[in-house]
């Protein structure tokens, strides 16, 4: 087992308490929580770390409808009726008939792999309960082969949450625990320049004032976030807005392609009346 | 000392387990971190706290354990310095110059022992100047402000990047509010309101049917298909506004706006206190364009579930006597609207934001609750997660 330790990517920033979050998971094996606004890089977090420690990536992406025993196996019952309608010889072995889910997949695989299950809390309550064991003891059995499926390497998982309900405790003991906070504006702007190393200084200064500022009206519905930072500079870059147009009249103009980050429109219209309200005290 | 830590944390009510503290030590024993306290706290958050609202509390008591410098604040202050001294409302800008300027008072102990007696000195709260405890002053007790040798009171930030450990900047501060109706939370008591129903087209295996069919077609497979589930619930949403509600205006908009992503077969219409012969879809049209109760009673089915917000405070007259309405000439009283609705529609609850412990004391809640045979909730997460059964058991 590999055992380097997690620093961060060239293409991802990450703060030194994430590090430490990211590092303890591995050292001992055990799941890592990750929860925070949506667009703070949670779901990357688990790619770049793969991409960091040179291990193969496994992506598990749950679903309302998504059962735990989906990520373990399938029994393809109805297949196996159909070939002993058809006289197919496969049918006597049961094992043609069962599908390895992503579990079993990242529990056998050569090198120890790094297992995301995104967005965990989109499934039933009862999900992570039913995954307890298996994540706890890294081996499950399966009962219509009568065969035990046990981890070769602890993979890394990293689980995501977007706290749309309440994990249950047993689950959370069994993990450790990262809040990705949203970053302040000196991490912001190593995040916009990792992405873009040749944007001009004066537009990044520019455009992440206006970007904090957005942030800060009170009232909005959906805050932008930092992927939404990205996908507007990538926008100004594309159109050539010069650093002016997000400049001074920042207070009086909305900013331009303000698409990119309010996502509602009764957002643009609240961020449009304060403008108005912000420009009449000046006249 | 560890297990000390470990104390004080479940003396703070963070729900750390033997299992998380365990898993810390072990993590130790596994050298995770090298020696600086700052990694040892990354690590220690990052195993024993499982919920961003107790980031907050963590933060407190690693500070308190491993400085030992609450304990002295605990003695002399209580609890905590009140908040509203400090509240951003300035900010002090020095030049390089000025903070030269500005020379340190003594050493720790000394700040400390001053802190204390400034304290118990002061009252109120206090923002300038360069003595008392406040905000944007030179003192070096407060925040905002600029004194090199300052100890800072509840500021999200360090301003000057000194001086401060993390855990000290208390940046989860906002995230520590013990839960309120949040749209999450009510969407998720919403959810239990869900009633499947096959209908549409027939996309899903049937199983069951699958395997009933093929035996009686002796064993050759018969494929038998169902529509999708989906959530058939309908929901008739009658919001009060204006008036007394203005209080509730956040809760009630929490409540629509969750509610509306929830249901597909929503229907809402505004009233004012009281339900009588016209109610409205747009509150800016109030006037011109009303709807007739009655229409809305024909248009809607008596499968509908019926939700009706309001604080029912009011005068008992506009319950009970034609022409009690504050607004205009009403033919016919409230509660016989009332009753008018709930013949209709015998799953109703009414829900009231005002709370539950002042309701006896308002006389027209006591008569709107009678009308509604006591289905009447308090707006908050427990009250509409009762009222949501009381839907799905009244038949």
């Amino acid at each position: 087992m590999s055992q380097t330790r997690f620093r961060g990517t060239d293409r991802y920033v990450a703060t030194d308490d994430l590090m430490m979050a990211v590092n303890a998971a591995v050292t001992l094996g055990r799941p890592l929580l990750v929860k925070g606004e949506p667009g703070t890089g949670k779901t990357q977090l688990a790619e770049e770390v793969a991409l960091a420690l040179n291990r193969p990536f496994i992506q598990w992406h749950i679903k309302s409808t998504t059962k735990a025993q989906q990520g373990l196996y399938e029994y393809d019952a109805v297949s196996r009726l159909r070939d002993s309608q058809l006289g197919d010889a496969r049918v006597h072995d049961i094992g043609n008939y069962i599908i390895k889910g992503k579990l079993w997949e990242a529990f056998t695989h050569e090198l120890q792999p790094v297992l995301l299950i995104d967005e965990i809390d989109k499934a039933d309550i009862e999900f992570p309960n039913d995954l307890l064991l298996e994540l706890d003891r890294m081996e499950f059995h399966v009962y219509e082969t009568q065969q035990l499926v046990k981890a070769r390497h602890r993979p890394v998982i990293i689980i995501t949450s977007n706290n749309e309900k309440e994990l249950p405790d047993a689950f959370l003991r069994r993990c450790f625990f990262h809040y990705i906070r949203f970053p302040d504006p000196e991490t912001m702007e190593r995040i916009v320049r990792v992405h873009y190393p040749d944007l001009k200084k004066r537009l990044l200064s520019e455009a992440l004032e206006a970007f904090f500022e957005i942030r800060d009206v009170p009232g909005l519905k959906k805050r932008p976030s930092t992927s939404e930072l990205l996908d507007w500079i990538k926008l100004l870059v594309a159109e050539d807005i010069p650093p002016e147009a997000l400049r001074g009249d920042a207070h009086k103009l909305i900013p331009p392609l303000h698409g990119a980050l309010l996502k509602n429109e009764q957002d643009v219209h609240l961020f449009e009346r304060l403008l108005f309200m912000s420009r009449r005290k000046k006249d | 000392m560890m297990t000390e830590f470990f104390r004080k944390l479940r003396q703070a009510s963070i729900p750390v387990t033997l299992t998380e503290f365990l898993t810390l030590l072990e993590a130790l024993n596994q050298r995770v971190t090298t020696h600086s306290i700052e990694e040892f706290y990354y690590l220690a958050r990052a195993t024993l706290v499982k919920d961003e609202r107790h980031y907050d509390r963590f933060d407190q008591v690693f500070g308190s354990h491993f400085q030992g410098l609450e304990t002295r604040f605990g003695e002399v202050v209580g609890a905590t310095v009140p908040l509203e001294w400090l509240r951003k409302l300035a900010e002090l800008t020095l030049s390089e110059d000025d903070k030269a300027l500005i020379e340190a008072l003594g050493g720790w102990e000394k700040l400390m022992e001053t802190f204390a007696q400034r304290l118990a000195e002061q009252e109120g709260r206090h923002q300038g100047g360069n003595k008392w405890v406040g905000t944007a002053g030179t003192s070096p007790f407060g925040a905002y402000g600029y004194n090199p040798e300052g100890i800072r009171i509840g500021q999200d930030t360090s301003r000057h990047r000194r001086a401060v450990k993390v855990w000290d900047r208390r940046e989860f501060r906002n995230l520590d509010d013990t839960v309120e109706l949040g749209t999450r939370n009510i969407k998720v008591a919403l959810r239990r309101l869900r009633r499947f129903a096959r209908e549409g087209a027939a996309q899903e295996l049937d199983l069951d049917d699958t395997i009933r069919s093929t035996a009686r077609n002796a064993g050759y497979l018969e494929l038998k298909m169902v529509p999708e589930r989906h959530n058939a619930v309908k929901v008739l949403l009658f919001l009060d506004v204006g008036g007394s509600m203005d209080d509730h205006v956040r809760a009630c908009e929490e409540l629509f706006s969750a509610a509306r992503g929830e249901f597909k077969h929503l229907e809402y219409f505004y009233f004012h206190n009281m339900i009588y012969e016209g109610l409205w879809k747009d509150n800016r049209r109030r006037y011109t364009e009303k709807i007739e109760t009655l229409t809305v009673l024909r248009t809607f089915g008596a499968d509908y579930k019926l939700i009706l917000v309001g604080d029912a405070t009011m005068s008992p007259y506009e319950i009970t006597y034609p022409g009690g309405s504050v607004e205009h000439f009403n033919p016919e009283a409230g509660d016989v609207w009332l009753n008018r609705l709930l013949d209709i529609y015998s799953r109703a609850i009414w829900l009231n934001p005002q709370p539950q412990n002042r309701w006896s004391y308002v006389p027209s809640i006591q008569m709107v609750r009678e009308l509604m045979g006591d289905r009447m909730y308090p707006l908050t997460l427990e009250g509409l997660e009762q009222g949501i059964r009381t839907l799905q058991r009244a038949r």
